[in-house]
């Protein structure tokens, strides 16, 4: 059994509890927030222990992991703290603003021993597994170019501000949506090396960007376009998709459907010349607890199972995470 | 409950394979005539029940149907609450608080959030009472025998073991609208445990049942098993797997498995609804005359 906290009961932070009070392997054994009312909330229908600090928390229930699900201003210092305790962890993404902060993160948990993973969930999401299995095994030929993409609708209008729409705490569609699709990226192609040019375009808000449009170039040098906008309101909900040409093919593939066209027939096993349509239900496997996607349950499965060491430490790592932080820093410093 | 239901989702676009068609059906679905429409194929070939999402564009729906008490006078309609994404995307944006603030009527979480007080469990449950009532004045007028509360909320309190949540749910829409509470869920075996140990009894529980054992958490032998040993009301939906089944073999397996009260489907074309209504009372009939 594993003694898991969490600290941050918002909306990720909420849909992690549920799947881990689900989870046969977990205990859950505390709940830090800030909000009186949602710990109100947990205390009486989920009779679980509450907390104010997290620290106290920590001192009292001594979890052998946490999951951190708190605005990402906050992840730095407290998944630090967490590390130097040799608390295992799961934090939300981004992993933090500052890469040098991300890097600081990948260095103490490889000192203290603790198991990492950051939850971009898209990792999990058998059609994007599939991409990635295709592209690394070489069946597109040489890739020239790739098109990475997430729309839906977050901001459709003029609203009050929240730590959404504060850059300092890590809000604004790069951070939040964008960073998704980094994530994908970089783990399917390469790591983003340099941008030749980004936009960040505020659509309805005020202080942030509601929009991330950039040229990437990625260290195998591949080269591509990155147009993530989070007010689109003609999606009913977040729509993630990656696009790769090489010289034999072609891949298209959101969370749903993939699509590929081989040139010739050096094919993987289960394709054929041609256009190739596959969904994800024969590409998911199911989970013993579902609530809002095969995904959200399968990372929780892999992260438990990391704790109880029956799986390698290797997917979502903090140092992925910090990969990804950093090419959010590019696509910054270009937009000047 | 009726044999055979009808679904919405190819009306607001939620296809669980493609994107692309799910574009499609928002375009063929645009206006409310086409909605019409096509429910009136479907009841054409007797399936005289709704099942539809507690969407803004269903209160349109409700108005026509009201508007033609002749025509929809055996006409149901069981709502499915709460429509997720709306409240989702708020508190993407406005946090749970803020979303709370927007949405339960009334200076009620005003109050709530002003702090020092200490709350009573009963006050939450007010807020539940409010955001039910809320979501169901769409429906005035209109017969709704049964009432659902959406997967995503049902297994969020299933997984946080706020069974007593389901309970006041159950209660309160019986209590209130003379209506039976339904819960849709992804982990019906898991769900059918906790409502039993709370004390209700044969439950209505609408959940994927398909020849692929897609979205059939916890695996198709266990959904199997409960539907043969356990007392549950039981409704299929996703019989199709998304699409990814043979029509005929898929409406076979559920048709024969027992304790499946009903089948929800949607469709968008005449020629769908008819060949899945026609399998279904063709499978019925085999299995009653074996």
């Amino acid at each position: 059994m594993i003694k898991v906290a969490l600290i941050g009961a918002g909306k990720m932070g909420i849909s992690h509890l549920s799947i881990l009070g689900a989870h046969p392997g977990v205990q859950v054994v505390g709940v830090c927030d800030t909000s009186k009312m949602v710990l109100d909330v947990m205390e009486k229908y989920a009779k679980l222990p509450t907390f104010t600090d997290h620290e106290k928390m920590l001192d009292k229930v001594k979890p052998d992991a946490v999951f951190v699900s708190v605005p990402t201003k906050f992840h730095y210092n407290m998944v630090k703290d967490l590390l130097n305790r040799k608390i295992h962890v799961f934090a939300e993404k981004p992993l933090c603003l500052d890469p040098d902060q991300s890097a600081d993160l990948v260095r103490l948990a490889k000192e203290n021993g603790c198991y990492n993973q950051v939850g971009y969930h898209n990792k999990f999401v058998g059609t994007f597994r599939e991409v990635k299995k295709i592209v690394q095994g070489g069946f597109l030929g040489d890739i020239y170019h790739f098109t990475g993409e997430a729309y839906g609708p977050v901001v459709v209008k003029k609203k009050q501000d929240t730590w959404r729409s504060d850059p300092a705490e890590g809000g604004g569609c790069l951070m939040d949506y964008a960073s998704h699709v980094i994530d994908l990226i970089n783990d399917i192609l390469a790591p983003v090396e340099s941008s030749k040019g980004s936009i960040l375009k505020p659509v309805y808000s005020n202080n942030v960007e509601d929009a991330v449009y950039s040229l990437l170039q990625l260290s195998n040098k591949v080269t591509g376009v990155l147009s993530v906008n989070w007010s689109d309101d003609t999606y009913r909900k977040m729509s993630t998709s990656i696009t790769v040409i090489g010289t034999r093919g072609k891949i298209i593939s959101d969370a749903n459907e993939l699509k590929v066209f081989f040139k010739d027939p050096k094919l993987p096993a289960g394709y054929s010349k041609g256009w190739n349509v596959k969904y994800i239900t024969e590409l998911t496997e199911e989970v013993d607890f579902y609530l809002r996607g095969e995904e959200y349950s399968a990372q929780i499965d892999y992260f438990i199972n990391t704790c109880e060491g029956k799986v390698p430490n290797t997917i979502n790592t903090f140092h992925s995470a910090w990969q990804t932080d950093n090419a959010i820093s590019i696509i910054k410093k270009s937009s000047k | 409950m009726e044999r055979i239901l009808f679904g919405d989702n190819q009306f607001f676009a939620v296809n669980h394979i493609s994107d692309e068609k799910s574009r499609a059906q928002s375009i063929r679905f645009k206006d409310d005539e086409s909605i019409i429409r096509t429910l009136d194929i479907a009841m054409e070939k007797g399936v005289n029940t709704f099942m539809c999402t507690t969407h803004d564009r269903i209160a349109n729906i409700c108005d026509i149907i009201r508007a033609n008490p002749q025509k929809y006078a055996d006409y149901k309609i069981f709502p499915c609450m709460p429509y997720a994404h709306k409240y989702a995307n708020a508190v993407t944006e406005l946090g749970i608080a803020g979303t709370l603030k927007q949405y339960v009527p009334g200076n009620f979480i005003g109050s709530l959030f002003k702090g020092g007080v200490a709350y009573l469990a009963k006050d939450y449950l007010s807020i539940m009472e409010l955001l039910i009532d809320a979501e169901m004045k769409m429906f005035k007028g209109i017969k709704t025998p049964v009432i659902f509360l959406q997967n995503v909320v049902t297994d969020l309190l299933l997984g946080l073991g706020m069974t007593d949540i389901l309970v006041a749910f159950h209660k309160y829409v019986e209590k209130k609208y003379d209506a039976e509470a339904g819960f849709i869920t992804m982990n019906m075996p898991m769900l059918l445990e906790k409502l039993e140990q709370a004390g209700i009894h044969n439950p209505i529980i609408c959940s994927s049942i398909n020849l692929a054992g897609f979205r059939m958490s916890g695996g198709k032998e266990a959904y199997e098993q409960v539907l043969k040993t356990k007392k549950v009301r039981a409704i299929a939906m996703q019989v199709l797997g998304g699409g990814a089944i043979n029509p005929k073999d898929a409406i076979e397996y559920v048709c024969k498995l027992p304790n499946i009260e009903s089948i929800l489907f949607g469709a968008s074309s005449s020629a769908n609804i008819t060949q899945t209504v026609n399998y279904i009372n063709e499978f019925d009939k085999q299995l009653a005359g074996s």
